[in-house]
């Protein structure tokens, strides 16, 4: 399993990366693992508010259709266009050409709930084995 | 025997649990009169003397094999070929429900694929689905589908007031609770404009009314074409009222008899981002009111968001051509609670009907039919129109249903006409239009013969003189 240093992480599987009050959002290489083949991915429109936990985005892959959270609360200035013709990024490059969506972030301390790249490496070891 | 798994250990068990001495105590909220009503059945009958009886009943009935039916609106009489019959009576068909298993539904899938793609071809769509209940819920998926495009914050509805007022109905049924505001149907629709006044004014006159009550809250707009009263629009007032609809970014949504779209301009080419209709009409008798089919077509680009099920072609491993369920992720039993709609059921043996219809006319067979229906609609139109104290009402084309303003109440009317002259007459206007009491909205198929229609005519004249 791929893991980004630089990011952090929802226990509903989505890396946010912060630049400033800038942030972009994608879901992990275990949530792209877990979904199998993506075939399509619905993305919010550009002006679009949401708060932290809200559903912006849904991934629809050959076996389910799972919807998107966002990790802490923003307002979405630029989508992912590309990955309405090629929702396989999601697979291919979950955490570099498959992100989904830049926004301006509304309260960064809400990063200090979310996980660093290694508590998130054991939440998925732990779910894998069952404890969730 | 009983199939009752429970002893009465079990059941006493529950009841102490939930706090009451005897089941009988659980009913006690029920009025004591109807608390236990006796059912005073009569005596058993041989199968000899109940197929006796239920003949007697069913020959009450007035039925369109002896009587001439002038009566539309919404369900149509017109001939069914008895392939459809052979066909839908097949066991492999005729099923009570639909098996969708690729393994070992090859068939049933293809026949759903074509249906669809023949509903495609005939609304000038991309993609179909299997279909729904009815023309009245798939107008109402519509609206649930143009809100989803929406994604929800468009909360307003334009609706025409000359869209089936049962379909109107069941909008706002489905709809209810969302908080949507459905506007341009209340009466009066304009200064001065009681219901009659739908019927006087010019082509393009009620769709403009509709262009200046769109805004960027409105989710979608939605015309019946030919409209509940028969009248048709053109197809660049239509194509006009598209633009203005996609500039806010709303969705158009288009209600057709299907018979019309073999002679007319298919919604498609005139902007329509949706197509729905009732599909009875297609290889299905009225059978007093069902089972019918909800025809559904909409563009590519919304495909996931359509409610129902979709079939489509693929190949095998082998490379051999087969059909499967598709797109299923979109739907309740997948998505569950998040899915657009929460209605996956479609009327397969109905849509089979109508598939096998399809293919039976073609395309030449359909414009025949709808050729048939015009004409004959007209020349009884001329008929009445020439009696005193009868108009045919309207400036507009019309198609196989138009307007009679008669000299009396219709339900007066019509009475006489179903006691004394075997006619089922028009259907009564003034049900859903105030001040249209003696309107009279008649239909006229390709299964009206110059005698009937002559017939109706001697005796709208002998009724009212």
């Amino acid at each position: 399993m791929k893991i980004d240093k630089n990011c952090r992480y929802a226990e509903s599987h989505e890396w946010v990366r912060v630049d400033g009050d800038e942030a972009t959002v994608g879901i992990t290489d275990y949530a792209q693992e877990q979904l199998s083949d993506v075939v399509y991915v619905e993305l919010p429109e550009v002006g679009d508010v949401f708060e932290k936990g809200e559903v912006f985005a849904t991934v629809e892959s050959v076996k389910a259709a799972a919807d998107v959270y966002m990790p802490i609360g923003g307002e979405i200035i630029e989508v992912n266009e590309e990955l309405e013709d090629a929702p396989q990024l999601v697979n291919e490059d979950p955490f570099g050409t498959a992100w989904f969506a830049r926004f301006t972030a509304s309260d960064l301390s809400e990063l200090e709930d979310l996980m660093d790249a290694e508590v998130y490496e054991k939440f998925v070891a732990e779910v894998e084995t069952g404890g969730g | 025997m009983s199939y009752v798994p429970h002893s009465d250990a079990d059941r006493q068990a529950m009841l102490a649990e939930i706090g009451v001495e005897s089941v009988e105590e659980l009913f006690v909220d029920v009025p004591e009169a109807v608390r236990y009503p006796e059912v005073k059945l009569p005596k058993p009958l041989s199968e000899m003397e109940i197929l006796a009886e239920l003949q007697a009943m069913s020959e009450r009935n007035a039925d369109l094999n002896h009587y001439a039916c002038f009566l539309g609106a919404g369900a149509y009489d017109h001939f069914v070929p008895s392939v459809v019959g052979h066909i839908t009576g097949r066991s492999e068909f005729y099923t009570a429900y639909t098996p969708y298993q690729p393994e070992v539904s090859q068939g049933t899938l293809q026949t759903i694929f074509e249906y669809q793609s023949m509903v495609c071809a005939l609304t000038g769509m991309e993609v179909a689905n299997a279909s729904h209940y009815d023309g009245a819920t798939s107008m109402a998926e519509a609206v649930i589908m143009a809100l989803a495009v929406g994604r929800g914050k468009r909360k307003k509805v334009v609706i025409a007031p000359t869209v089936h007022p049962e379909y109107r109905a069941t909008v706002r049924t489905y709809t209810q609770g969302m908080g949507l505001t459905i506007v341009s149907d209340k009466v009066p629709y304009g200064e001065g404009m009681p219901p009659t006044s739908l019927l006087l004014e010019p082509a393009g006159a009620g769709l403009e009314r509709l262009k200046a009550l769109i805004d960027d809250d409105t989710a979608c707009v939605i015309v019946q074409n030919p409209d509940f009263l028969g009248q048709l629009e053109s197809p660049a007032a239509l194509q006009s009222l598209a633009d203005a609809i996609h500039e806010t970014g709303a969705l158009f949504i288009v209600s057709a008899d299907p018979i019309s779209l073999g002679l007319f301009k298919p919604p498609g080419e005139y902007g329509a981002d949706i197509v729905v209709g009732e599909g009875q009409a297609l290889g299905n008798h009225p059978s007093f009111g069902g089972p019918y089919l909800g025809y559904f077509a909409c563009k590519q680009e919304y495909v996931r968001k359509m409610a129902g099920r979709l079939i489509g072609q693929t190949v095998d491993t082998r490379g051999q051509r087969g059909f499967v369920m598709t797109l299923a992720t979109r739907e309740q039993h997948i998505r569950r609670e998040r899915a657009t709609s929460n209605i996956c059921t479609n009327e397969a043996l109905v849509a089979l009907a109508a598939g096998v219809y399809l293919a039976a006319m073609g395309r030449c067979g359909l414009r025949t039919v709808a050729e048939l229906c015009y004409h004959k609609a007209h020349y009884a139109a001329r008929q009445i129109g020439a009696l005193e104290g009868f108009d045919v009402m309207g400036v507009r084309p019309f198609f196989k249903e138009f307007v009679v303003r008669c000299p009396m109440p219709v339900a007066k009317l019509n009475r006489h006409l179903l006691e004394d002259w075997c006619i089922i007459g028009g259907y009564d206007l003034g049900r859903d239009y105030p001040g249209m009491e003696k309107y009279m909205l008649l239909c006229v198929t390709e299964t009206n013969t110059q005698e009937e229609m002559d017939r109706l005519v001697k005796a709208l004249w002998e009724t009212v003189s």
